[in-house]
């Protein structure tokens, strides 16, 4: 006796669908409940980010990066402007350094807050989500009370901020840290070591290391598979060389090395890197200096082009920049690592279940706005 | 027991013959008013208290309506009233592709199920519909008609994700009945009645000295069987973790993801209701029905609908816990879960059950 197999249905999970992290589409051929084939379609969020910006001066592209990867508009300003200003042979002062990295740091936690909650509420724990909501809030509020933005920032200008510090933030921050620490705990006991939460991650979608590298998957994703890649530590930028953190990478400790279980975990373990590189960089924080000195009056990039990646919460964020000396741009490429994740979906999603579709589409945590741009 | 003395009354005075068939199904007609208001007054109560608890379970405040009108009242007591107005009042959509007549039918029959399983469950010891001689075998297996209407409404929505949602919930619900009645069966070999007051009778007085005759403190096996039952019980009604036919995050909104308005309200009223039937039953069966516990304690009839109604109360407020904490089961899961953990658990308890009757007690 064989297995029996009966006719495929083709099933659109998407566009409009509560899992889909945003507006992403799904064509799902499936035998029953099991998964056969997976083709994703996107571009609903299509924006025309990178001819926009060939029509921009390079400081207007800013807002425009906020826009991509809307959950870490920190991160994606940060690559951008470290960019521009490796091009342009800026080196920006020790405080806006320190600000930089506190600022892409906390954007790295409320990231990852956000991919962990909407990955629970992808397993039907919907409690987690809104303890990680709360959390992320008060990451917002320090923002707001930086720049006041609590979304979309356009915080980090070439050559400088826009705004310094306000009175107040070191000891919030410092507040905030003290508080958050222990609510990772919290939220670990809650979902990550739940007997059903553990039976429905370990093992499942598996992303092996040499597929990872092979469909250029990072980030997170990546260091779940137990690849050590971190652009942090091994294509240093800003002053990531000063301060101590691990890199956390998946070990199997459930099931196999790249599983849901394993990305969870190492985004867990990854907030808390980053709380200790807040804690370092806010010790080391110059309090003298202008945070606008440098920032030049005329952005007039010598001609060339450049390719420079930094870790957003997501992976490698490339922007390369093509300029032919005027004031706008002539080419701007944004490399996405959502994008990279969102195309192995299809390589370690079919054979699975539907619902474990969604739950390994939750764990790859892929944002449309960036995928799309 | 109502409609009998109701059966008595009107005889009394009227000049109907005794057992005359229209004066029962006035009679009948008449004892179904309480139990449908009771199902609506269940729905009011227990969405207020879901809204509230999930809401204290999340660091959240829930409704908090202010002040009197249509506002939401003070607490938010009045949102589930408002809500209610407002599925009333909304369009009744029925797509275009849709099987119109097992559509409409669908949320009827999955309403009509625990509707009649409610006349079989005592409150107290006169009210009770019903104390039919096999009472919990009737409510079990009413239970049950409730996946033709989930199935109905599945394959009429004309919907991929409300099939997916039938075809799941059928497998489970069928799947869980199993456990669910094996359990009652290891209450029955003790009570030796399906009949719900005479199983509450039995569980009358004390033991072991101090703690009441609960058939959950009869033997081992039988406390078991309590939580088989229960953990079936909630499979049975779709809550989380074993709400996968209605997984929003997968497949929407499941067999209900095409209605609207009242017609999708029949749907949640009767998950309401059938939480309190599987609640009242695990009362029954396992926690002394309306009895007091403490024994001989406060055991007028007012208060032990007091009883009753804490024990139930009790018992959902766990079943909502659950929803509010776990993530959910996948369907293989699920299904591994009922065939081979609890249904050889539960067939080795009845086993254990018996033996427990011959040599010890």
């Amino acid at each position: 006796m064989g297995i029996v197999h009966g006719d495929e249905m083709v099933l659109n999970i998407g566009p409009q669908h509560p899992s889909t992290h945003g507006v992403l589409r799904l064509k799902v051929h499936t035998d029953g409940e099991i998964v056969s084939k997976i083709t994703p379609y996107i571009g609903y969020l299509h924006r025309c980010f990178e001819k926009h910006c060939e029509n921009l001066t390079y400081e207007q592209v800013i807002p425009f990066t906020d826009r991509c990867d809307y959950i870490s508009s920190m991160n994606n300003n940060f690559g951008y402007v470290v960019t521009v200003e490796e091009l342009m042979d800026i080196h920006v002062s020790e405080k806006v350094e320190h600000i930089r990295v506190i600022m892409a740091e906390l954007n790295r936690i409320a990231s990852h807050l956000l991919a962990l909650g909407t990955f629970g509420m992808d397993v039907g724990a919907f409690t987690p989500f809104l303890y990680m909501f709360r959390d992320r809030e008060n990451i917002l509020d320090l923002f707001e009370m930086t720049c006041g933005a609590r979304l979309l920032y356009n915080y980090m200008w070439i050559g400088g901020l826009s705004h310094d510090l306000p009175v107040g933030f070191v000891e919030k921050t410092y507040e905030f840290l003290d508080y958050f620490e222990p609510k990772i705990k919290e939220n670990d006991d809650l979902l990550m070591y739940n007997k059903i939460f553990i039976e429905r991650t370990a093992d499942v979608g598996v992303l092996p290391p040499e597929v990872a590298i092979s469909y250029g998957v990072t980030g997170p994703n990546l260091r779940g598979s137990g690849v050590q890649w971190d652009l942090r530590k091994d294509e240093q930028y800003s002053i990531y060389d000063r301060f101590d953190f691990e890199i956390p990478v998946g070990t199997g400790q459930m099931g196999t090395v790249g599983d849901c279980w394993d990305r969870y975990w190492v985004r867990t373990q990854e907030m808390k890197e980053s709380i200790g590189i807040v804690r370092q960089a806010l010790k080391q924080l110059p309090t003298e200096g202008d945070v606008q000195e440098l920032v030049p009056k005329k952005i007039r990039p010598p001609k060339g082009s450049i390719y420079k990646r930094t870790e957003s919460p997501r992976g490698d964020l490339g922007f390369y920049i093509i300029s032919d000396g005027k004031p706008t741009p002539v080419r701007v490429k944004l490399r996405s690592p959502a994008f990279t994740a969102l195309s192995a979906l299809s390589a370690i999603a079919e054979g699975w279940m539907i619902s474990d579709v969604i739950a390994i589409l939750g764990s790859l945590d892929i944002v449309l706005g960036e995928i799309d741009r | 027991m109502v409609v009998d003395n109701l059966m008595q009354w009107f005889e009394s005075w009227t000049l109907w013959e005794a057992g005359s068939p229209l004066l029962f199904l006035i009679v009948v007609v008449i004892a179904g008013v309480p139990i449908f208001l009771l199902m609506a007054v269940n729905a009011l109560v227990a969405v207020y208290a879901e809204l509230k608890i999930s809401a204290f379970m999340q660091d959240r405040v829930g409704p908090m309506g202010q002040g009197p009108g249509l506002h939401a009242g003070k607490w938010g007591l009045l949102q589930t009233v408002a809500d209610a107005l407002k599925l009333l009042l909304k369009e009744d959509i029925i797509p275009t592709l849709a099987d119109r007549k097992l559509f409409i039918i669908a949320p009827f029959i999955i309403f009509v199920t625990p509707f009649i399983a409610l006349a079989a469950l005592p409150f107290n010891q006169n009210l009770l519909i019903a104390d039919l001689n096999i009472g919990v075998f009737y409510i079990l297996a009413v239970g049950s008609i409730s996946v033709i209407g989930i199935i109905m409404a599945g394959w009429s929505s004309n919907n991929k994700w409300s099939l997916y949602g039938a075809m799941r919930s059928a497998a489970q619900i069928v799947s869980y009945e199993i456990p669910v009645a094996l359990s009652i069966v290891s209450v029955i070999m003790l009570t030796g009645t399906l009949s719900m007051q005479g199983i509450i009778s039995y569980q009358d007085g004390t033991t072991l000295g101090i703690l009441p005759n609960w058939i959950l403190f009869n033997n081992p096996f039988s406390f078991i069987a309590f939580f088989i039952f229960f953990i079936s019980g909630v499979a049975e009604v779709n809550r989380t973790p074993f709400d996968i036919p209605e997984a929003e995050s997968e497949l929407v909104a499941g067999f209900h993801t095409e209605y609207s308005g009242m017609r999708w309200a029949f749907f949640f009223l009767s998950e309401y209701a059938n939480m309190l039937i599987i609640s009242g039953v695990a009362a029954v069966a396992f926690l002394g029905g309306w009895h007091s516990p403490i024994p001989g304690f406060l055991e007028s009839p007012g208060w032990s609908l007091f009883w009753f109604i804490s024990k139930v109360g009790m018992l959902i407020f766990i079943m909502m816990w659950f929803r509010w904490t776990f993530p959910r089961l996948r369907v293989d899961q699920l299904m591994n879960i009922c065939w081979k953990v609890l249904l050889p658990l539960a067939l080795l308890n009845i086993f254990g059950v018996g033996l427990w009757g011959l040599f010890v007690a």
